[in-house]
């Protein structure tokens, strides 16, 4: 750590993105071993645990399906409840991938290349865990194909209205679900390439097998190289208003209704924020877990948990902003629904969520405005997990202060999750991380193509003359 | 040795093997001179200005994607309409049967979608992928360039090719290690 922290200083303003005298080989072999070698005990005890807290999700939904919706907590008037607060958590969750794949890398951001991988594979990981909720919301999700995607058949025999939001949303999140995967796929061919390649040179017949298959026969040809180029660079035009799009449309589902406390114009900016804000989150958590279990404090440097606590800092500040913005506008409309919705929101009987949303996602991340915060480890990891709070408690507040209490105080309600609810949500983690393990042991979870390009070209030959690969 | 310039059908070309972009460039740049153009490269990343030491043409991707993406256009757009005003017209809420303002997050949406796919595809396409057998996996030491080498291949095909000239070239431009691949 101590001559990381010296690195640091040597150049404050542009610091080295690969630390270390690495030079390309190095590269290779640094991500490629992850893999290559003998599973540590340590990832089969972490999968069995995960493995089981995805076999209580599968428990759970098949309770679900045999009972009927009725196991959860929803009730009247919350008739959304953690089904939505779920799916909207997960999808936002998704974002900062797309981020960092897309955005940061049309703005040039080269710091992403190290950190680019993972995120997108958590983005589509996290895209699987918001899928369960409108599927199974259904109670019947094996018929949910006729109800929400435009396939003709003869079980419902019509066709479904475009002017929902909730349609909107279906091919949002698809669309943004199949395209993560699109970029996801092309980003890996290169590194796939590499591992079958190393798996030749080992005489691994299975893994040559299956990356030679995966990789679709890449060699890196400078012509094929050019039309990925490009390619690389359309997907990544193409998904960055997608990846807006896609919590716009989300906060389109509140927005277009005219419930007080979701009839507002604030939403599309003020979702997509909270999103990346709550995806950077996550992505610390797991970036911070994954250098350390993985030995990649080289690759994954003091430089990359810097910036995204800054994005953190500027992202949550803006959910701050757009919190005291909805209060403001509450008060200055003079409309007493209005008025009331965020009264209630801060005082009335969920006020111990609102102000779990306000402390996490707004005074946390105000930490981030100090260098030695910004550089702390154990700092960035509680804060990244109190912000992934805070950013739930945020999902919560908005859906189930606003239903609860509706212009009718005779069936005003109070929402309860059911030991299902708990249990539901608590196994989309053990699904996440599950994925996310099966990742990082056979995939490359660096983009060793990408870091090689971004490193000094002269420098990194100079220890390496001989022919030996 | 003799004049006559036996060109072997079974083989696929000469790969020379460098340790940098630069030496890398600078081949292509000398077997450019020399006047050889039927070259290709293979690097573990993308190599900024090998293209044009090479004399590539631009990706027409752009034009596949585009293509694509106004079909997703068009399909949304058509998709909305019919479905709402001829083959299930169903007033809701007083409104339209077709307007456009709410169509547009699918119209979006599909657009994408459908790009994505065309980007992807198109690559693809260009790329003649998946192509599990090339002759370029024949040369001895390929596994280098999905890792830290940098090759150069001269094919067979090249007018001035010659099967000890083009390997003379390649060393003196700095090759680590010419071979004769076969196909």
């Amino acid at each position: 750590m101590a001559d990381l922290a010296l690195q640091q200083q040597l150049d404050p303003v542009n610091p080295p993105l690969v630390l270390g005298e690495r030079d390309y080989h190095g590269i290779t072999k640094d991500v490629a071993q992850i893999g290559e070698g003998k599973t540590p005990k340590q990832w089969y005890i972490a999968i069995g645990i995960t493995a089981s807290i995805t076999g209580i999700l599968g428990l759970m939904l098949l309770y679900l399906v045999v009972n009927g919706i009725g196991v959860w907590g929803n009730n009247s008037p919350v008739g959304w409840a953690w089904d939505i607060t779920n799916f909207v958590f997960w999808i936002g969750i998704g974002h900062a991938g797309t981020l960092i794949s897309a955005i940061l890398f049309l703005f040039r951001q080269k710091w992403r290349t190290s950190i680019n991988r993972a995120a997108e594979a958590m983005t589509l990981f996290a895209v699987a865990c918001a899928a369960i909720y409108p599927l199974f919301h259904t109670g019947r999700p094996w018929r949910a194909v006729y109800w929400l995607f435009p396939f003709p058949n003869p079980a419902l025999d019509m066709w479904q209205n475009f002017r929902s939001p909730l349609m909107w949303d279906v091919f949002a999140v698809s669309t943004y679900g199949t395209v993560s995967a699109l970029f996801w796929f092309v980003g890996l061919i290169p590194d796939l390439a590499t591992l079958r390649d190393r798996a030749i040179a080992n005489n691994d017949k299975l893994r040559s097998y299956i990356f030679g298959t995966l990789s679709l026969g890449w060699r890196g040809s400078a012509k094929a190289w050019k039309h990925y180029e490009l390619a690389y660079m359309i997907l990544a035009g193409l998904s960055t208003p997608l990846v807006l799009s896609v919590h716009t449309i989300v906060s389109f589902d509140f927005a277009t209704s005219i419930l007080p406390g979701w009839h507002t114009t604030i939403f599309p900016p003020y979702f997509v924020a909270g999103a990346i804000f709550s995806g950077f989150a996550m992505v610390m958590t797991l970036m911070v877990i994954s250098r350390w279990a993985l030995n990649l404090q080289h690759l994954i440097t003091m430089k990359h948990l810097e910036n995204m606590n800054k994005i953190m800092l500027a992202t949550g500040t803006v959910v701050g902003y757009a919190y005291a913005t909805e209060m403001f506008i509450a008060y200055y409309s003079g409309n007493m629904y209005e008025r009331f919705a965020f009264y209630n929101r801060a005082f009335g009987p969920y006020w111990w969520a609102y102000w779990t949303m306000v402390s996490c996602n707004v005074l946390v991340p105000q930490i981030f405005w100090f260098k030695k915060l910004r550089l702390n480890i154990p700092v960035m990891f509680v804060a990244s997990l109190l912000i992934n709070v805070g950013m739930w408690f945020e999902r919560f507040v908005i859906i189930a202060t606003s239903l609860h209490r509706d212009y009718l105080p005779g069936s005003w309600g109070y929402f309860r999750p059911t030991p299902v609810d708990m249990l539901t949500f608590f196994g989309t983690f053990g699904l996440f991380l599950t994925l996310f393990l099966a990742f990082v042991r056979f995939l490359p979870m660096i983009a060793i193509s990408e870091v090689k390009g971004i490193m000094p070209h002269g420098k990194a030959h100079a220890a390496h003359s001989e022919v030996a690969h | 040795m003799s004049t006559a310039v036996v060109k072997d059908p079974q083989l696929y070309g000469v790969i020379g093997n460098f340790d940098s972009p630069d030496d890398l460039l600078d081949a292509v740049r000398a077997a450019r001179a020399e006047g050889y153009t039927k070259m290709d490269a293979f690097t573990p990343f993308p190599i900024h200005g090998i293209d044009e030491a090479m004399g590539e043409k631009r990706s027409p991707l752009g034009y596949i994607v585009l293509c694509c993406g106004s079909v997703g256009l068009l399909g949304a757009f058509l998709l909305q309409w019919w479905t709402g005003s001829v083959a299930y017209p169903l007033v809701i809420g007083g409104k339209p049967l077709f307007s456009v303002e709410p169509s547009i997050p699918i119209m979006f949406e599909l657009t994408v979608l459908l790009s994505a796919f065309g980007t992807v595809l198109g690559m693809f396409h260009l790329n003649r992928l998946p192509t599990f057998y090339h002759s370029a996996f024949n040369y001895s030491k390929f596994g280098g360039a999905t890792d830290d080498r940098f090759l150069l291949v001269i094919e067979r095909t090249d007018p001035l090719f010659h099967p000890e000239k083009t390997v003379a070239l390649l060393d003196s431009a700095g090759s680590r290690h010419t071979e004769l691949v076969e196909a």
